[in-house]
């Protein structure tokens, strides 16, 4: 907790909406004409009375309607000047936050595709997630509704009180005396009713955690029996943010208030010095007193705008980190010049890949972790070999996968790849001759056709038959209402684990890739899938190099080299009778799955 | 039909719903519409105050004013002396705009104090009720859906009463009293300045109600934009291993361009909006200003007559345009009623009919215990087995054999229904026994372990904070955890979860283990929870669990042979029926399932096992 409100208080200067200014340069127009519109309306606004004291001055007190036609014209002509003119602001006012907020999501997005794994382990999706969608979607507003009224409140204010002095210098100056009660004012008011605001907020934040601990703790909750003393933790917490808000609601009320009693206090200064005016003059008068009121709107509006400014300063700060975030994973401005970058490859620049890997005096660290994971590692995986990495759950395993893929880079030494230095081509380079299973399989919305051909997109009927055949994933989709033309939900919700198991199989087939890794890819189907899978795999690994990372041993026993991880690092090397004579770890492990497995199969 | 009935109902219900949120702020949210009526009314004086100073007091005008206001006059001395000392009339001014800001004060003080109250009373209720709520509601409901309903659908209540509401409260006392003075002033010119009311609510409203089918539009695009974010997160790793990265961008390009297309084109019904009834509300002014006008020249207004009606017109034409929009505002509000009535009517765990408390050390005793899970077929057939105080049962059964249902049943997660059986402690059937204190006397960890994002030492306190650093500190020993937490930088008030330290899983298990014992309960259950630490740490705990807490009753479900050998009995539970039943001694060679898996796991099993370890 503490650190998180520390977090909040890291200040950008102005509100940290210098940072956002070069991500609007495109709309310099748009600026201009929303401050121009907001200028003309208020200038119209500032006008209305004149036409009031008119009406008194010279219908009136003249008892004529001479002019009445044209007055009519001005007027009506006022109004539609105004509408016009509000509503061309209102429009770019509104496509202006649009667009920001369109513009910020985007980058951030764009940005996102090009970090690399480790920002992603540090930061869980939905803290992510609300960077991308709901933190842009407060910034736009600044650069176009707090623009327009900012523009109209302020020329507002200078035109009534031009206009005062034009028409009695002594009455306005008079008027004037109460703009430096207000200052003072503002000043004794302002940091105090920010730093309430923001404490309101952070209590309200609070107390949505307390919220969604209640209820995914629920059962921890009930079997501990402390429903009671939760409850009142949290009844503490709500009665402390009424007590907050109450507070800043005292202080605004007060500030509002005396804001309003200066504006009659204007008034009454009207009356007191301009009285006599109102038996000559009563249009003068009635206008002054028309301003008196008017000119403290945009007093109010500021404290308004300035607690936003201050919202949004999280916002702008948190969005501006993603932003700032390196990649620790870059390719070369030169390697981008030769091989493109992650959305505009170069493919005629890229060599054919044959699959040969070696991993080279590497040491490796993880960007967050403390420990070195792997120290002077040589390790070489000639083309169409088979390697398997094997340990318990949460023993790295991983690891090796991270740097094979270049989701990581080694600390020190190096990934061959054909070869050569893997950061001497692209990343993208790389992946395209990536196939990859994960455990828990990940299928996007659309249909099981689209989800094939993720890898591959130029892949023909016949190919994805084919591919679907091999992994026998064929039965799957026959299987399933339309076939390949079937919905499979958001995040493939609508099949089974099993079923999108094999389709990410299928997926990863579909794409030939020269290296493939699957990533404890049969841990989550059950046994039938599992045995279909385990036959079909000699097929699929035939003409790649294959790196498979295996919770269960039963599934690793033909690899060419089986790398036995714990605690991070690797423990044993070599081939399956090797291990198991070494009589060590491996030996163990297998033991003890073997158990587990026989177990879990007595009891069905 | 039925459908508009089921409606009715549920109208009623939420009314009834929130008149019980609204209790103990109904006083408050009356004081704040009575400082808005005070606030109105000074509005009102204000304009009176100049009218009288330019046409009876300067203008010398004969005074058609009301009796009361002439018998003020007389008293500050008449008009005449009033004429030569104006101040006495700024001075009304000032006063009654005292007034006014002390009312507005008021205001914003009770208005906040009551809708503040009524949230914390919104917040509390749902929160205590959602935590009664019996476990199978947890179940079945998202809980990413719940918070949605607790948070923002509360904030939309809030809005709803404590501005909404009360704006048009405010709003429409202003535009009766406006009304009142306006037509007390000149009928004519006020019928004059009403027609055109009627035509800008309703055409607000019909405009609201357009806009808010966009709106449905453009939160339906964002959905889907929000979801395809959520997905490219979650799918990152396919996305880089496959380079499908420009396919990604460019399907998000074109949804973001799709949502912000739609907001253009709302962009442009808003704006329509905004100016015609602006026009249309500044045509009305100016039709009062020139019949105003006429009417003075006619001789049948004064000019402070008619600047003070100006003013109060004002007061009403820029309200009434913003009524429309409230009012199709407001209807969103019922909605988040209805989401939180859901909540709200679903039955709390009932409290037990006797609520005793008698002695758990007692023999636990389950008979003929059967039980199926809503919806669901039978998962427990006829179960019957004593275990004798002091002793430690071991369990032992594939996922779905009914171990967890068994101990849920026995903490009354679940209850068991009338004909399945009955489950004592110590003779007491666990229906009558007080629930909560029946859970404070059954220590239960879980196979999932959650903590509470607090200290390390307030998590394992939790149930007694009243313990020392150093009983925390023995039991996290029994634990193994001490070791542990004493290497974190700030030790026990190392902060746990989201805004703190991310324990490993194995850390987490043992600090739930801590968090049991600390208990000190005489019934103690272990879910599977120590085949979760390794066999080493199981082997420790088990240890200490001998010789710091030996009186006690224990339930072990496990796999690990080297577990359930420590039990006194063991029970094989196999789809919901014991399938064995015995001490491990006797099981190890019945030659049932419990011998097969002894003889596998210590590697007897002399064909599979020579074959494998080959």
């Amino acid at each position: 907790m503490p650190d998180n409100t520390k977090k909040d208080k890291t200040s950008l200067p102005f509100f940290g909406i210098p940072k956002i200014l070069p991500y609007i340069r495109g709309y310099r127009k748009e600026i201009l004409v929303m401050i121009g519109t907001g200028f003309l309306a208020s200038v119209i606004d500032v006008i209305i009375p004149l036409y009031q004291r008119y009406a008194l001055n010279h219908f009136v007190a003249g008892r004529t309607l001479d002019t009445l036609p044209w007055f009519i014209l001005i007027y009506v002509l006022s109004i539609l000047v105004t509408a016009v003119g509000n509503y061309i602001n209102g429009y770019l006012a509104q496509k202006m936050e649009s667009s920001v907020n369109r513009d910020l999501r985007r980058l951030a997005f764009t940005h996102l595709q090009t970090l690399s794994f480790s920002y992603y382990n540090q930061n869980s999706v939905g803290y992510i997630h609300s960077r991308v969608m709901s933190d842009t979607s407060r910034i736009g507003i600044l650069f176009s509704w707090s623009l327009v009224e900012g523009s109209w409140q302020m020329a507002y204010f200078a035109g009534a009180v031009a206009v005062m002095l034009a028409v009695n210098a002594r009455l306005a100056l008079l008027v004037l005396t109460v703009i430096p009660l207000i200052v003072i004012l503002f000043s004794i008011f302002q940091s105090r009713l920010i730093s309430l605001n923001r404490q309101v907020r952070e209590i309200n934040s609070r107390i949505t955690g307390n919220f969604n601990e209640g209820i995914t703790g629920a059962r921890t909750i009930k079997t501990l029996a402390v429903e009671e003393r939760i409850g009142r933790d949290f009844t503490d917490e709500t009665a402390n943010m009424r007590r907050t808000a109450v507070k800043a609601a005292r202080f605004r009320g007060l500030f509002a208030s005396t804001i309003g009693f200066a504006s009659s206090l204007a008034l009454a200064i009207v009356l007191w010095k301009g009285g006599m005016l109102a038996a000559e003059d009563v249009g003068t008068f009635s206008l002054f007193m028309s301003y008196a009121t008017g000119m403290m709107e945009p007093v109010r509006w500021i404290i308004d705008c300035i607690s936003d400014f201050i919202t949004t300063q999280v916002n702008i700060e948190r969005l501006t980190k993603l932003l700032e975030t390196k990649s620790d994973v870059t390719d070369s401005d030169e390697v981008i010049r030769l091989y493109g970058d992650a959305f505009e490859p170069k493919k005629e620049n890229w060599e054919e890949i044959r699959g040969d890997i070696e991993f080279k005096d590497v040491t490796f660290r993880y960007p967050d972790g403390e420990e070195t994971v792997l120290e002077h590692f040589n390790l070489k995986i000639p083309f169409g070999s088979n390697i398997a990495v094997v340990g318990e759950t949460g023993a790295g395993k991983s690891t090796l996968v991270n740097l094979i893929c270049r989701f990581y880079e080694p600390t020190s030494g190096k990934v061959l790849i054909d070869g050569r230095d893997a950061r001497e081509r692209s990343q993208l380079w790389l992946h395209s001759a990536l196939g990859y299973v994960l455990q828990t399989p990940h299928l996007f919305s659309g249909t099981v056709r689209e989800n094939l051909l993720y890898g591959n997109p130029a892949a023909t009927e016949e190919e994805i038959a084919r591919a679907l055949k091999t992994v026998s994933a064929d039965e799957v989709v026959a299987g399933l209402e339309k076939g390949l033309d079937t919905d499979v939900g958001e995040d493939g919700s609508l099949l089974s684990t099993g079923e999108k198991q094999l389709i990410s199989f299928a997926r990863a087939v579909l794409a030939d890739p020269k290296i493939l890794v699957l990533d404890e890819a049969t841990s989550s189907v059950d046994t039938m899938t599992e045995q279909k899978i385990q036959a079909a795999l000699e097929e699929i690994i035939k003409g790649r190099t294959c790196i498979m990372v295996a919770h269960r041993l039963s599934t690793v026993r033909n690899a060419d080299c089986i790398l036995v991880v714990k605690d991070g690092k690797i423990v044993e090397q070599g081939k399956h009778e090797e291990l198991l004579a070494l009589n060590g770890y491996y030996r163990q492990l297998y033991t003890r799955q073997y158990e587990d497995e026989a177990t879990a199969g007595v009891l069905g | 039909m039925e459908k508009k009935e089921k409606k009715k109902k549920n109208t009623k219900q939420n009314i009834r719903l929130l008149g019980r949120f609204l209790k103990g702020s109904r006083l408050l949210f009356a004081a704040a519409i009575l400082s808005a009526i005070i606030s109105a009314l000074a509005d009102m004086i204000n304009p009176q105050i100049i009218r009288m100073a330019i046409d009876n007091v300067l203008g010398g005008a004969a005074p058609t004013q009301s009796p009361l206001a002439l018998r003020l006059v007389e008293k500050a001395g008449g008009f005449r002396y009033l004429a030569e000392h104006l101040w006495i009339m700024a001075l009304a001014i000032v006063i009654v705009a005292a007034v006014k800001a002390a009312a507005q004060y008021l205001f914003r003080v009770s208005d906040t104090k009551a809708s503040e109250t009524l949230v914390k009373t919104m917040r509390d209720t749902l929160f205590t009720h959602i935590e009664r709520l019996p476990f199978s509601w947890h179940g079945k409901n998202r809980t990413g859906d719940i918070i949605q309903r607790c948070t923002s659908d509360i904030d939309t209540l809030k809005n709803f009463v404590s501005e909404q509401l009360t704006q048009v409260f405010r709003i429409v006392i202003l535009l009766i009293l406006s009304i009142i003075f306006m037509l007390r002033m000149d009928v004519t010119l006020s019928l004059i300045a009403l027609i055109p009311m009627p035509l800008i609510l309703i055409y607000s409203f019909i405009f609201s109600r357009q806009i808010e089918k966009g709106f449905e539009e453009a939160d339906e695009a964002e959905g889907v934009l929000s979801a395809m974010v959520q997905e490219n997160l979650t799918g990152v790793r396919v996305v880089r291993a496959f380079g499908r990265e420009r396919r990604e961008k460019d399907r998000f390009d074109a949804q973001n361009e799709a949502y912000t297309n739609l907001w253009f084109k709302l962009a442009r019904v808003m704006a329509r909006y905004w100016c015609s009834a602006d026009v249309l509300a500044s045509l009305q002014v100016m039709l009062v200003v020139i019949f105003g006008a006429v009417r003075c020249i006619n001789e049948q207004m004064l000019a402070g007559e008619y600047v003070a009606f100006i003013t109060y017109n004002g007061m009403l034409v820029w309200p009434v345009r913003m009524l429309g929009r409230m009012l199709a505002e407001m209807s969103k509000a019922g909605v988040s009623l209805d989401r939180i009535a859901y909540i709200m009517s679903a039955e709390e765990e009932r409290p037990s009919e006797k609520s005793l408390t008698p002695p758990m050390d007692g023999d636990i005793v389950f008979d003929q215990v059967s039980f199926a899970y809503e919806d669901s077929p039978e998962m427990l057939h006829g179960i019957s087995f004593r275990l004798p105080a002091g002793k430690t049962l071991g369990i032992l059964g594939g996922t779905g054999s009914g171990k967890s249902t068994m101990m849920a049943l026995l903490s009354k997660l679940y209850l068991l229904p009338e004909g399945g059986g009955r489950i004592s402690i110590g003779g007491v059937d666990v229906k009558d026994i007080d629930t909560a204190y029946l859970r404070r006397n059954i220590g239960m960890v879980l196979q999932e372990p959650f903590l509470f994002s607090r200290t390390l030492k307030e998590n394992i306190a939790i149930m007694r904070p009243e313990m020392s650093l150093e009983e925390v500190r023995e039991v996290s020993r029994s634990a193994c955890l001490d070791e542990t937490v004493m290497d974190f930088a700030k030790g026990y008030d190392t902060f746990v979860g989201e805004r703190g330290v991310t324990l490993s899983g194995g850390q987490k298990q043992r600090a739930a283990i801590a968090r049991t014992l600390a208990q000190h309960a005489p019934i103690m259950i272990f879910d599977d929870s120590l085949s979760a630490v390794d066999t080493e740490t199981d082997a420790k705990i088990r240890a200490a669990l001998r010789s710091h807490f030996a009186g006690a009753t224990v339930i072990l479900i496990s796999h690990r042979i080297t577990t359930l050998s420590q039990a006194d009995e063991v029970l094989v539970l196999e789809k919901g029926r014991v399938a064995e039943r015995g001490t491990p001694d006797e099981l190890k060679s019945a030659g049932g399932i419990y011998q097969q898996i002894y003889e596998i796991q210590t590697g007897q099993h002399a064909q599979e096992g020579g074959r494998y370890a080959g």
